[in-house]
């Protein structure tokens, strides 16, 4: 009897049950909003997330801080563009092979940098990310400068999908808005999934170790350096394929997709929603997206309280929202 | 008899501090081997610079014969070699069945894209780690900890769980840290039975410890050293003998308190 | 050919010393709280957006400088008071998020009150500049270069001499043991952020008239102040000094020999070739990590 009250609570608490939970809330989101604002928001807030869910695997599991995650991001997104304007790939297949690149990248990067600790590694991937920025302000030919750059709409399987767009499936009539939110919905429950499924792995246990305690992974036989590598490469290319997915749905691109502010948010976001919770980095990318729209009456205040609330957040709730609000409804309910 | 570990004119140095000098011994196969001597005497030095956390300024190890020198500790793990630490290296964000399934991860695929495609092969081999790291939790002791989170358990539990983990990698040969600091007297015997259990399955075992009571027990072989110097080796019989082990380590009045702690 | 030489030098130094002083500001604070303090560049705004609205407000300059140190200075105690303090115990990141949280906070503030646009602040001198060897040097770079010296030497003697300098220095060795011996930990933190701020301050007022304020020139200043600081090994104060002197000189011969465009970029990579040969800074000790 108690052993299937347990069973029954593990379901509920399980990594899986929240994916589901989580493909619900999104497949039903459509219900609850009406117009193409309300579509954008949800589209950046699932793209976000995305990016947050696979730097959480480096900095929140695996320990590892990056404070220049954004240049990743910046770089799928410059890849897409000039993989496609300049040498006419079509954009599936330039955002795979900005993936593979950024990969290549950060697997080159990572290799001298990934055995620093602590705070000599948030200064080398902020140096990393600094220089990445100012590449692209500085490269006018390829990137077009502080300017930015154009992409043209994303296609897949041939037909193309723009924002502007609407299309008939079924007999149904979509704009291409509400599909941009449910392909980026889509591409935020496979990158959930896939990060789930590698954290409950021999590979995740491993990256959990690399914070536990690094000594105790590598007499457990834990290769640590290959295996900070990984997950390092393994973000980056989270950060890639978002980042490529966001040039598409914006259609322009500036260098501040680069910036240290973005990179600066990006760790917010896994910080403040909760390091080594999946679920709560996307609680936290949504609040980081939808926080400007609820400043918008106090825009001259933005900056003030969006600091103040983060202060209070890290202060008061230092695991960060959802496993502090988690580990108090348990206490609550014991 | 053959030696599974062997080191020869072993030295570290910290700043010209010498931690260990000129160090020598062998470790015979199936053997319990236990290292003892005053604290500060250089024994957790000696361990780290055997399993490759610390690189020897001169000398060599060898492992069932091979060079192993300065080798990485992950690959030393794969040759078979595991260990506890004195000061616990447990992964407080991880449960207590995970830190000992982290110990098989060496028998454990653990490519990324099988692990991101949940590959059967892969869910099926973990399963059974699972399994055979419950058993291995009952073994050491601390079984009631299973799903238990790291963070939560006592210290005497933690100990046994590293033992575990250790246990879990399926080593040939297992060095333990001072296992028994820390523990009262009735989890101390619980220790020495546990670390007979070991040994009775054909694993060496090199064993740090102050308790002389639980060294004496289960030795096959004593290696005294002080100062980072070999003082004396033998059987437990022979060190309890060996006057200059008497006059240094065990110090004055020690054959009192000797003859009452270690029963003949 | 030569001329060009000492002017880059002049402007290197120049801007080294700013550097340095900002990089002194971090090791003050890492080796007390082994926090980065991502808010040290806010300091500088601070000290040169303070001067210049308080000599807005009518007031003669002299004062209007003393007004915004001491506006910084209390802001760096408030901050260790309000926002590091009641974290004691968080991990790393959190700490850093925290002081990234304070700088987007105190940039706002600022922007609040005092607008987003550029302003200066009239030189020091009224000679504007002087000539040596056919390089321009102004006179602001001597000011600059004599008050840092000044701090410097000042910050030693604080270290060496004063009964509240080693209590700081006791504090960041062993914060239990200090403790014990009846020192205050929580109060001297407090006062090591506070000089802190005022150093920020005091380099973010000087620089002023040679190259502008507003709202948000503390992000940048503040990360190469912590590059310097991490050149010289996060702790060291000399390595802090040479760091920034390093810093600026590399920069001002970028700038000048090979492409401005660039110049912001270089600090970044000095201190990625330096980590990638010397993991613990150029001045950092390696210590074996205890098993």
């Amino acid at each position: 009897m108690k052993e299937a009250r347990a069973m029954k609570k593990n379901i509920l608490i399980s990594p899986y049950g929240g994916l589901l939970l989580l493909a619900l809330m999104l497949a039903l989101m459509p219900l609850a909003v009406s117009n193409d604002f309300h579509y954008d928001l949800l589209t950046k807030i699932c793209l976000t997330a995305t990016v947050a869910v696979g730097l959480n695997l480096l900095v929140g599991y695996a320990g590892q801080v990056s404070l220049g995650h954004a240049a990743f991001y910046g770089a799928g997104a410059y890849a897409s563009a000039i993989l496609t304007s300049q040498y006419n790939l079509s954009p599936m297949v330039a955002l795979l092979s900005a993936a593979a690149g950024v990969g290549v990248m950060a697997w080159l990067v990572g290799r001298p940098i990934l055995h620093l600790k602590g705070h000599y590694l948030s200064m080398a991937t902020l140096g990393l990310g600094v220089i990445a920025a100012i590449v692209l302000n500085n490269e006018e030919q390829l990137t077009g400068g502080p300017d930015g750059v154009g992409l043209p709409p994303l296609s897949l399987f041939g037909h193309e999908l723009s924002v502007f767009g609407e299309y008939q499936f079924a007999g149904l009539t979509f704009t291409g808005v509400e599909l941009w939110y449910l392909l980026a919905a889509a591409v935020l429950v496979i990158a959930v999934l896939l990060a789930l499924n590698i954290i409950d792995s021999p590979l995740g246990r491993a990256l959990r170790a690399l914070h536990g305690s690094e000594i105790a992974a590598q007499v457990a036989g834990v290769d640590t350096a290959k295996y900070k590598l990984r997950v390092f490469v393994i973000s980056a290319v989270y950060a890639s394929v978002a980042g490529s997915l966001y040039g598409h749905y914006s259609g322009f691109i500036t260098p501040t997709v680069a910036s240290f502010e973005h990179s600066i948010e990006l760790i917010t976001i896994v910080v403040l929603g909760g390091m080594a919770s999946t679920f709560g980095v996307i609680i936290g990318a949504a609040i980081l997206v939808l926080i400007p729209q609820f400043l918008t009456d106090f825009q001259e205040l933005e900056m003030v309280v969006f600091g103040a609330i983060l202060m209070a957040v890290m202060i008061f709730l230092p695991r960060g929202l959802l496993p502090s609000v988690l580990q108090r409804l348990q206490r609550g309910a014991q | 008899m053959s030696a599974l570990l062997s080191v020869t004119n072993l030295s570290k140095e910290f700043g010209g501090v010498h931690a260990i000098e000129d160090l020598s011994f062998e470790v015979q196969r199936g053997h319990v081997h236990s290292i003892i001597g005053p604290n500060g005497a250089g024994k957790t030095t000696l361990f780290n610079l055997v399993t490759g956390l610390y690189q020897p300024s001169d000398g060599t190890v060898t492992l069932g014969g091979r060079d192993i020198t300065g080798r990485a500790p992950h690959k030393l793990c794969e040759m078979g070699m595991a260990r506890t630490f004195q000061n616990l290296q447990i992964c407080m964000n991880m449960s207590a069945l995970e830190n000992v399934m982290l110990g098989r991860h060496r028998h454990l695929g653990s490519g990324a894209l099988a692990a991101m495609l949940k590959l059967p092969g892969l869910r099926k081999a973990d399963r059974a780690c699972r399994e055979q790291c419950r058993e291995l939790m009952h073994f050491v002791g601390c079984g009631d900890y299973q799903d238990h989170a790291a963070s939560a358990m006592p210290y005497g539990a933690l100990k046994r769980l590293e033992i575990a983990r250790a246990l879990a990698a399926e080593p040939d040969i297992l060095l333990l840290d001072e296992p028994a600091a820390g523990l009262n007297a009735t989890e101390t015997d619980a220790l020495r039975s546990v670390i007979q259990k070991i040994a009775g399955k054909g694993i060496t075992v090199v064993l740090v410890e102050h308790d002389m009571k639980l060294v004496m027990n289960v030795s096959d072989h004593l290696l005294v050293i002080s100062y980072g110097r070999k003082l004396a080796e033998g059987t437990p019989e022979q060190i309890r003998e060996h006057p200059e082990v008497i006059a240094a380590y065990l110090g004055g009045g020690a054959r009192e308190r000797q003859a009452r702690e270690v029963p003949a | 050919m030569f001329s060009e030489f000492f002017q880059f030098t002049f402007s290197g130094i120049t801007l080294g010393a700013i550097y340095a002083l900002v990089a002194l500001g971090f090791t003050l604070i890492y080796n007390a709280s082994h926090v980065i303090n991502f808010a040290q560049g806010e300091f500088l705004m601070i000290g040169g957006m303070g001067t210049v609205v308080l000599v807005g407000a009518d007031l003669p300059l002299p004062a209007a400088m003393v007004g915004a140190l001491v506006l910084a200075t209390v802001a760096g105690i408030l901050l260790h008071r309000l926002a590091i303090a009641p974290a004691r115990d968080a991990d790393v990141v959190t700490l850093i998020i925290i002081t990234i949280g304070a700088s987007i906070f105190l940039r706002g503030l600022a922007q609040f009150f005092w607008g987003k646009e550029y302003h200066a602040l009239p030189r020091f001198s009224a000679t504007e500049s002087l000539s040596i060897g056919g390089a321009t040097l102004l006179t602001q770079s001597l000011w600059i270069l004599g008050i840092a010296v000044v701090l410097v030497v000042a910050l030693a003697l604080f270290f060496g001499r004063s009964r509240l300098g080693k209590a700081i220095l006791a504090t960041s060795m062993n914060k239990d043991a200090a403790r014990l011996a009846g020192i205050k930990t929580q109060v001297i933190l407090g006062v090591a952020f506070g000089i802190s701020a005022l150093l920020g301050a005091a380099a973010g007022l000087i620089v002023t008239p040679i190259t502008f304020t507003a709202y948000d020139v503390g992000i940048m200043l503040g990360l190469k102040g912590f590059v310097a600081a991490a050149i010289g090994g996060l702790g060291s104060s000399t390595g802090a000094v040479v760091g920034g002197l390093l810093l600026g000189l590399s920069e001002a011969y970028t700038a000048g020999y090979i492409s401005s465009d660039y110049k912001d970029a270089v600090p970044f990579v000095i201190i990625l070739a330096i980590l990638f040969f010397l993991p613990n800074g150029l001045f950092g000790s390696r210590a074996a990590e205890r098993v």
